[in-house]
């Protein structure tokens, strides 16, 4: 498939993408400890780590990352698995439902947050339907500053709304890699679907499982607009405040640090991934 | 026989609950954004509106902002499916069909960009741009954009160039095309629609995004940092249809290119 070739003409069609990524990530990132590190004199500090360490919204954004993390992302992909196997099984009509299922792709962290704000609003459309029903005979303050509950569940509702359809992706590629003699020889065998499903299906799709959940965990640290858009600053995340120190308080080494600290966190995950996925892809080349 | 019709109920009962999950959201937008303004804060409100209005979503577009707003949001996208579409192609191309040195560690940087937080990068990258005499300007914003767009746009066209049988090419250079003739007349035309998907992609991508534009502009704002810029200050009514306006391009688009999404997000 590959054919050899000199080395020149590849090398010039590659050069200025890699170029173009070094600068526009490698340049920045300097910058980003230099601004977060630096005086202004040129020293060396750790005065603007200490200070966002010490400052009650960052622990409060870091426990609210991590909270909206470990709620989210197991959610989403329990119920992308479960959507995958259903369109796996290939139903009358599973192309067109797959098809739905992953239009929510489209949709961006802000745009997510505003689409269900319209149903968590106070005159909101759940309240709308639960007053009708006689369920509740006053609008409940869905998203009020003092409704940390509240609060989070709206945003843990539109992330995996939003986000279920990427892990789905990522799943049914992996479906598709396994056989299927696998699942039918299982049938013939006397193995009923749930059997099937548990014993052959699950254990052959572990690596997708595994690359969905981390690639969903680091996306997660930049969690922010869908926040933003639900709960404003009632809730703070750490994209969030990075955000709002550069863009509200003009305060661009506080909101460099914070960027430090996103990237880190990014990168430890991006690291475990590529430790989980080197031995699969040196397989996959054999 | 009745486990069996027992068995197709229990899964399109699930499929339609899941179809409803996934487009209520879509639905909800779509009344909130038509409702008359005179309808906007009754309670409660009913899941069938009585009457449809396009007259407040008339007003949002003739509010002040709006219009160029999005008119830079389309000229930031344009600029970089342009940008992703020159740097990446190429270099998709090279991966798809040779050998060479480096060629795995360039395959891990386009997974590592991948995934890797570059709209976080905005902040220090503000004040190389200030310098630059290039903050607040959509430029700045595109390349940002096209850093993004780029492992995306090499992934797409990567993976359709290797779909594509490469002996005619071959044959075509033998019989005196050159090897570049041969790419234009024989590889290029059927990789044409994949060009197309990535394009779009690249374009999504960039009409989605909020943190990078928001943080780099301060007046040229593209429609996304001009919804979250004043998420305090407006009403209701008026984010609703300004989500409807964000969303609505992005899903058509990404219905037009659903059989390459498998690329973006596939094994590897």
């Amino acid at each position: 498939m590959h054919r050899r070739t000199g080395q020149l003409l590849p090398f010039t069609l590659v050069f200025p993408s890699m170029a173009f990524l070094a600068v526009l990530i490698v340049v920045p990132l300097a910058q980003a400890l230099i601004l977060s590190f630096a005086t202004d004199n040129g020293g060396f500090t750790v005065e603007n780590f200490q200070r966002i360490f010490a400052d009650a919204n960052f622990s409060d954004a870091w426990r609210n990352t991590f909270l909206l993390l470990v709620l989210i992302v197991p959610l989403q992909v329990a119920l992308a698995l479960a959507i995958a196997l259903l369109v796996n099984s290939r139903f009358r009509g599973h192309r067109w439902f797959f098809l739905i299922y992953t239009i929510p792709l489209a949709v961006s962290d802000l745009a997510a947050g505003l689409l269900w704000l319209a149903a968590f609003t106070e005159r909101g459309y759940l309240n709308s339907v639960l007053q009708t029903a006689g369920v509740i005979s006053q609008p409940v303050l869905w998203l009020s500053f003092d409704n940390f509950a509240g609060l989070v569940a709206a945003i843990v509702i539109a992330e995996s709304w939003r986000t279920t359809a990427m892990v789905l992706l990522i799943l049914i590629a992996g479906l598709e890699l396994i056989p299927r003699e696998l699942s039918e020889t299982a049938e013939l065998l006397g193995a009923g679907r749930l059997r099937r499903t548990v014993h052959v299906v699950l254990p052959l799709l572990r690596p997708s499982l595994q690359s969905a959940l981390l690639i969903r965990t680091i996306f997660a640290f930049q969690t922010f607009a869908v926040v933003f858009a639900l709960a404003g600053r009632n809730l703070p995340v750490l994209a969030g405040e990075a955000y709002s120190s550069y863009a509200t308080n003009q305060d661009e080494r506080t909101a460099a640090a914070y960027g430090v600290v996103i990237v880190a966190l990014s990168l430890a995950a991006i690291v475990v991934y590529l430790r989980l996925l080197g031995p699969r892809q040196a397989e996959a080349q054999r | 026989m009745s486990a069996r019709v027992l068995d197709r109920g229990l899964i399109y009962g699930s499929v339609v609950v899941l179809a409803i999950w996934a487009l209520i959201p879509f639905y909800l937008i779509a009344i909130s954004a038509l409702t008359p303004q005179a309808n906007v804060s009754d309670y409660p409100k009913p899941l069938i509106p009585g009457s449809l209005s396009a007259a407040t979503m008339q007003l949002f577009l003739e509010s002040s902002g709006v219009a160029p707003a999005m008119l830079n949001s389309l000229a930031v996208a344009l600029l970089t499916v342009v940008v992703g579409i020159v740097l990446g192609a190429p270099a998709a191309y090279a991966l798809a069909r040779f050998r060479f040195r480096g060629r795995a560690g360039f395959e891990a940087v386009v997974l590592v960009t991948k995934l890797f937080p570059i709209a976080i990068l905005a902040i220090p990258l503000a004040a190389i741009f200030v310098r630059l005499g290039l903050y607040d300007n959509l430029i700045s914003v595109a390349l940002v954009h096209s850093a993004m767009a780029l492992p995306f746009v090499i992934l797409i066209i990567g993976g359709v160039f290797v779909e594509l049988p490469h002996d005619l090419e071959e044959a075509a250079e033998t019989l005196g095309c050159g090897r570049w003739g041969a790419f234009r007349r024989v590889a290029l035309p059927p990789a044409m629609p994949g060009l197309a998907a990535a394009a779009i992609f690249a374009f999504v991508i960039s009409w989605n995004e909020v943190f990078a534009a928001s943080i780099l502009t301060v007046r040229t704002r593209t429609l996304p940092a001009q919804v979250l810029a004043s998420l305090s200050t407006s009403p209701l009514a008026i984010k609703f249809i300004a989500a409807f306006f964000m969303v609505l391009p992005a899903i058509v688009l990404i219905i037009l290119i659903r059989r390459y999404l498998r690329l973006v997000w596939g094994p590897r």
